[in-house]
């Protein structure tokens, strides 16, 4: 211990993390704020604007948390962190959620001490071509050159899928996405693939992107959602059922606009959600007016969706398998009673 | 008054004459300076050379050409100045299809803060301002005192700028410094009753070595002890640094941490004793042998691996001892030419003196070195400053990586050529900055030079 | 009595006194110190280590460098020599293509860099204003823009002005082609009799090399000039050409072919795109420094000398080539050493284009899938350091020759 105090004075490092407590949620409203680890910058997910201010829809999952604990959206504190110092920032306390589009795998759910509490984004590697190729399957690249990003799963996918189907292809693996774009509207290679939200970003880099097209094969699974340390129950029920209560405000038809009427509504599930009947927020260590403060001050799932990556943002993501399940979609959260 | 007839005899200086039209004048200048060197066909070498240099000329007028027409079409005739009503900055961008400003406007304090939090950009501001004034005073020649501010911008700006930039208020045991505190005192107090002579002469001869290392010790813990005290300053987690704040940083620490480290190893280098000079060669060359890349590597990767479990470093603190070991080596070989430089009188002088080793180098060879390599560390510098953009590839943005990964993730502003107006701007700041620092290191040569050629 | 135990008292004292004065032993005290410290931190490092790999459940060793590999790399030097396929070859063989590429990449641009510098330079200090000022201008402006973003625009502009992809390719007789996705040619694939065949240009560079040894000595001892450049190209192309039709054409050629995508992969030679943008950035921004110490070198010889070589009556190129040039290059080798050391090092930045060097494939595609930082970003050390080691004897020793020559 000497010896790391030592370290400490010598480097002018307070930059030693202390171990986290158990009771996170004590932490946090003694300190006022939710400190919450994001990515560097993904459009859409979390990004600054010209101000500095932090936006996207992982964003969006961390002020529903801060809005059910002070009922104030901007009791919130970001964290930019590199994909390699996620899980360390999370374990070590420095942060108190991960939501930070990390896929959600068995080794990190089973093996890292972590509990990942929802998706709040269903993703999965895509494929993008120029329209005039003609191409409409991914079957049909024998041959082709494929532009993607070293460093992350994509290129053990993208071979996987080419020799499973055994076709032909030349693999220009390249360290920055920004590059990758280039490569790819210049000609250098026919194909780019990535995860289909990042395809949705990277193509407003491309000098006419209504001429390139996204194929339908989806070649891998990535389910992103918040993450939160195992071992605090009560800080996962919270992050948990934050999330889940912008679904089932989707679902119930409860938006930021008309929460304060629906407060008066006959459904008793929405009387539920909006903390008229029952006790559900103070049995999780908050006020029963929890979701009522996330609806009023992020939205419901369907909001954050519209204003972060929808169809009517530069990212233009339709919704998809992110659909609530009542309307073919993936999202279902459980019910609150 | 002699009568004697001249046939003729010049009363009046005859009229000035222009010089002969193929002395002066545009044709002139353009046959001596341009056409001369191509207009010998005498031999077939001769003519080789001639036709040589003309594709040369032709060359480089059509690339110059090339070039600046290409920019200026990019930045100015296709650019975008001002985004019109109803139309977002992107589309803008897109529709003109040349140089995108507004996106630069817009992500300006991205590129020079990074995301230091709006309401404490001050402390930013006052850390750039220091190290303006520091360096202009340090530059000036006829500024007074010259020497004190140099030396305060070595000691007690870091030790500023760090409090302002971090906020200070470091975590750490007030006990553990206290403990250290003791030690390097008694070992100081050692070193004087030492120098009195109490404990012999064998104490006496190390009284040297227990003063530097009790006084190194006491140095560490002060400054500890001055990044433990709380001015009431909010906490900036070096996460939110960025953009040209990040590549200061790197750069300056880099060239600051070095310069000591680079002595001993310079020193080292040239020791007559054995094992230090193997070691001190090993370690140079290892360094210098190696990209930067991997150092940056290494030192965010392996480093914490070799740190005891549970040791949690900054990531900006491991490149920093990264670049700082990396340009150290650069440093000691810079130093070194300096000691060579030294003619070997001077180190005898001292010796004649009855001077120790460390008094040799401390009053007469290193004062007189290091003044001599002032260039050269300039260069290692300029060197070190373009190097600093490496640091976005272990996820640190300096003014490239916040263009790269921060400026351009933001959705409302992403098009086709954001990327490389962004690209342009970054490397003119780094060529206003290199280009400045270059002349001021030649021109210091070239007096440097003066003053020791015989 | 009493006075000889003072007596011996005062002796051990000073032989005492003398041993800690002693500079030997000082000496020899201080090293073993230095060496204590150095052992005591080793062990550290190495003992921490050990315990944060346990901790971390982590393997180590070099035993991935026999697992396959699962990802693909394109088509360069080094997937030819070691025969790349993904699936079938092993992390060792990622690492060979590494290191071959990165080889391979670094010693195109020390050639180039080191011809365009030597240009730059001797350019500077032109009597052409026009060259001048180019120069000038050029070497202030490309030394003091980080070279990343120098790559990023070559990348940019040779994709920029070469067709795309999948249009008509711009070609140079038919047999090279250029498009944004690289230079395609014929690829050589030696059947009986190619080993004859290559041996042959072996054997055809050693002779015109001893050709020029033998006409440099004779003009040592008689003056009488021989042209043994012509003739030692001629050896170079006869000689190989003949054997060739000897052998009965021993080598057939692959061509490149093209599909609906263009070129199809893994047909004919193929150099990408990447290995020529990283080439001519290295090389056009290695050679500002080389131009600067090349001047400095030419500029260090006298101005004695030229008007020397002038009055003996010697031509302006024979001037430069045997009088100037000789004598400016033992100014110009040891920096240009460290250039050269620096054009390897600098090499690394490939991945930010994607040529898969060795930074790019084994530290960073495979470094993600085997996760064993220490072991692999050590090997990567190693290959650089070795490089750089082998560049520097090289140099010495070449460096020393010139010397002994000189004088």
């Amino acid at each position: 211990m000497k010896k790391l105090a030592f370290i400490g004075a010598l480097a002018g490092a307070g930059l030693i993390a202390g171990m986290a407590s158990a009771a996170t949620l004590d932490d946090v409203k003694a300190k006022g704020f939710v400190q919450c680890g994001v990515s560097q910058g993904l459009p859409g997910f979390s990004n600054q604007n010209d101000a500095g201010e932090w936006s996207g829809i992982d964003v969006a999952v961390c002020r529903a948390v801060a809005a059910a604990i002070f009922g104030d959206a901007q009791a919130t504190r970001f964290t930019p962190l590199s994909a390699k110092e996620r899980f360390t920032a999370l374990s070590s306390g420095e942060i108190d959620i991960l939501s930070r589009n990390t896929t959600w795998t068995m080794t990190r759910d089973t093996q890292l001490g972590l509990n990942f509490a929802g998706t709040n984004y269903y993703d999965g590697q895509g494929m993008m071509v120029p329209k005039a190729l003609g191409v409409t399957s991914a079957l049909e690249l024998s041959g082709a050159a494929i532009c993607t990003n070293t460093g992350t799963t994509t290129e053990l996918n993208i071979t996987d899928f080419f020799r499973a189907n055994n076709m032909d292809f030349s693999l220009i693996a390249i360290e920055n996405s920004d590059e990758v774009v280039r490569a790819y509207d210049s000609g250098r290679c026919d194909v780019f693939t990535t995860d289909r939200s990042g395809l949705a970003a990277e193509r407003l880099k491309l000098t006419a992107p209504d001429d390139h097209m996204v194929l339908p094969e989806i070649i891998s699974k990535e389910p992103l959602g918040p993450v939160v340390r195992q071992g605090d129950d009560q800080w996962f029920n919270i992050v948990r059922w934050s999330f889940f209560a912008m679904i089932n405000a989707e679902e119930l038809g409860v938006s930021s606009e008309n929460v304060d009427e629906m407060k008066s509504s006959d459904n008793p599930n929405i009387q539920r959600l909006v903390g008229v009947d029952g006790n559900f927020g103070t049995e999780m260590g908050l006020t029963n007016d929890w979701a009522y403060n996330i609806i009023k001050h992020v939205g419901n799932y369907g909001e954050v969706y519209e204003a972060t990556v929808g169809p009517n943002t530069p990212l233009k993501l339709e919704r998809g398998v992110n659909a609530l399940w009542s309307k073919g979609g993936l999202q279902y959260a459980p019910p609150i009673r | 008054m002699t009568d004697r007839n001249f046939a003729y005899v010049r009363t009046e200086e005859a009229p000035r004459m222009p010089p002969p039209s193929d002395t002066h004048g545009p044709v002139h200048w353009l046959k001596e300076n341009i056409l001369s060197t191509m207009n010998d066909f005498s031999s077939p070498a001769k003519t080789v050379k001639s036709v040589v240099m003309m594709l040369l000329t032709v060359l480089s007028v059509l690339s110059a050409y090339a070039v600046i027409s290409g920019m200026l079409t990019f930045l100015v005739v296709n650019g975008t100045f001002s985004i019109p009503e109803g139309v977002s900055g992107a589309d803008a961008c897109r529709e003109n299809g040349g140089a995108c400003w507004p996106f630069i406007a817009a992500k300006m304090r991205l590129m020079i803060y990074g995301a230091y939090p709006g309401e404490e950009l001050w402390r930013v501001d006052v850390v750039y301002v220091l190290l303006a004034i520091g360096i202009a005073w340090v530059v000036w020649e006829k500024a007074p005192a010259r020497g004190l501010v140099g030396a305060l911008m070595l000691t007690a700006y870091p030790i500023v700028a760090f409090i302002l930039l971090t906020g200070g208020a470091l975590e750490g045991s007030w006990g553990a410094k206290g403990v250290w505190a003791v030690i390097g005192l008694a070992l100081f107090g050692v070193g004087i009753a030492a120098d009195k002579g109490v404990g012999g002469e064998a104490l006496n001869a190390f009284s040297g070595a227990f003063k530097a290392i009790g006084g190194l010790l006491v140095g560490i813990v002060l400054v500890g002890a001055i990044f433990s005290i709380e001015f009431g300053l909010e906490p900036v987690r070096t996460s939110l640094w960025g953009g040209l704040l990040v590549t200061f940083v790197v750069a300056l620490t880099g060239i600051v941490a070095s310069l000591p480290l680079g002595i001993v190893l310079a020193l080292g280098r040239r020791s007559q004793l054995p094992v230090v000079r193997m070691l001190s060669v090993i370690f140079i060359e290892f360094w210098r042998g190696v990209p930067l890349i991997t150092v940056l590597f290494m030192s965010s990767v392996m480093l914490p691996f070799f740190l005891p479990p549970d040791t949690e470093f900054d990531k900006l603190l491991r490149a920093l001892i990264g670049v700082a070991l990396f340009s150290s080596a650069y440093m000691a070989e810079v130093v070194r030419g300096g000691l060579q430089a030294i003619g070997k009188g001077q180190y005898e002088g001292g010796m004649s003196l009855g001077l120790s080793y460390w008094q040799q180098m401390r009053l007469i060879i290193l004062p007189q070195a290091l003044v001599l390599v002032i260039p050269g560390i300039v260069n290692s510098f300029i060197a070190l400053f373009k190097d600093t953009t490496l640091v976005l590839i272990i996820g640190l943005f300096d003014l490239l990586g916040a263009v790269q990964n921060q400026a351009l993730k933001d959705p409302e502003w992403i098009n086709p050529t954001a990327g490389t107006t962004g690209y342009i701007v970054v490397a003119f700041m780094f060529w206003v900055f290199c280009f400045g620092m270059s002349r001021y290191s030649q021109a210091m040569e070239r007096k440097l030079y003066r003053g020791h050629k015989r | 009595m009493a006075d000889a135990t003072a007596d011996g008292a005062q002796q051990a004292r000073s032989s005492l006194a003398s041993m800690v004065y002693d500079p030997k032993a000082r000496g020899l005290f201080f090293q073993i110190v230095v060496f204590g410290l150095l052992l005591i931190g080793l062990y550290l490092i190495v003992n921490n280590t050990i315990e944060n790999l346990e901790l971390l459940n982590k393997k180590s060793g070099f035993g991935f460098l026999s697992q396959t590999t699962g990802f693909a790399i394109f088509d360069s030097l080094g997937t030819w020599a070691v025969d790349y396929t993904p699936g079938e070859s092993t992390y060792w063989d990622v690492f060979l293509v590494g290191a071959i590429n990165t080889i391979w990449v670094a010693a195109f641009s020390i050639v180039l860099a080191t011809v365009w510098g030597f240009v730059l330079g001797v350019m500077r200090l032109s009597k052409n204003v026009i060259l001048r000022w180019f120069s000038t201008v050029y070497i202030e402006v490309l030394r003091n823009i980080p070279l990343l973003l120098q790559i990023f625009f070559w990348i940019a502009v040779l994709t920029g002005i070469a067709p795309g992809k999948r249009d008509d390719p711009m070609s140079l007789f038919d047999i090279f082609y250029f498009d944004s996705s690289g230079i395609r040619g014929p690829y050589p694939i030696g059947e009986s009799g190619a080993g004859v065949f290559y041996a042959s240009i072996l054997i055809a560079f050693v002779i015109a090399w001893a050709i020029g040894k033998w006409a440099h000595k004779r003009q040592d001892a008689t003056g009488q000039q021989f042209p043994s450049f012509w003739v030692g190209l001629g050896v170079i192309i006869l000689l190989p050409a003949v054997v060739f039709f000897v052998m009965g054409q021993p080598i057939e050629l692959e061509w490149p072919d093209r599909g609906r995508f263009g070129f199809r992969p893994g047909l004919g030679s193929f150099i990408e795109v990447s290995f020529v943008a990283l080439w001519l950035s290295l090389s056009l921004y290695s050679a500002t420094f080389i131009a600067e110490i090349v001047r400095a070198g030419i500029l260090s010889v006298s101005h004695g000398q030229t008007e020397g070589a002038q009055a003996l009556g010697l031509s302006a190129g024979v001037t430069l080539n045997k009088v100037i040039i000789p004598q400016a290059m033992r100014v110009i080798i040891p920096p240009l050493t460290s250039q050269y050391l620096n054009i390897i090092k600098n090499s690394s930045l490939a991945a930010a284009i994607g040529f898969p060097d060795v930074v790019a494939t084994f530290s960073g595609t495979a470094l993600n899938q085997v996760g064993q930082e220490i072991e692999m970003i050590f090997m990567m050390m190693m290959v650089y350091l070795f490089f750089s080691i082998t560049t520097a004897i090289f140099m010495n020793w070449y460096n020393a020759r010139k010397r002994l020559v000189e004088r």
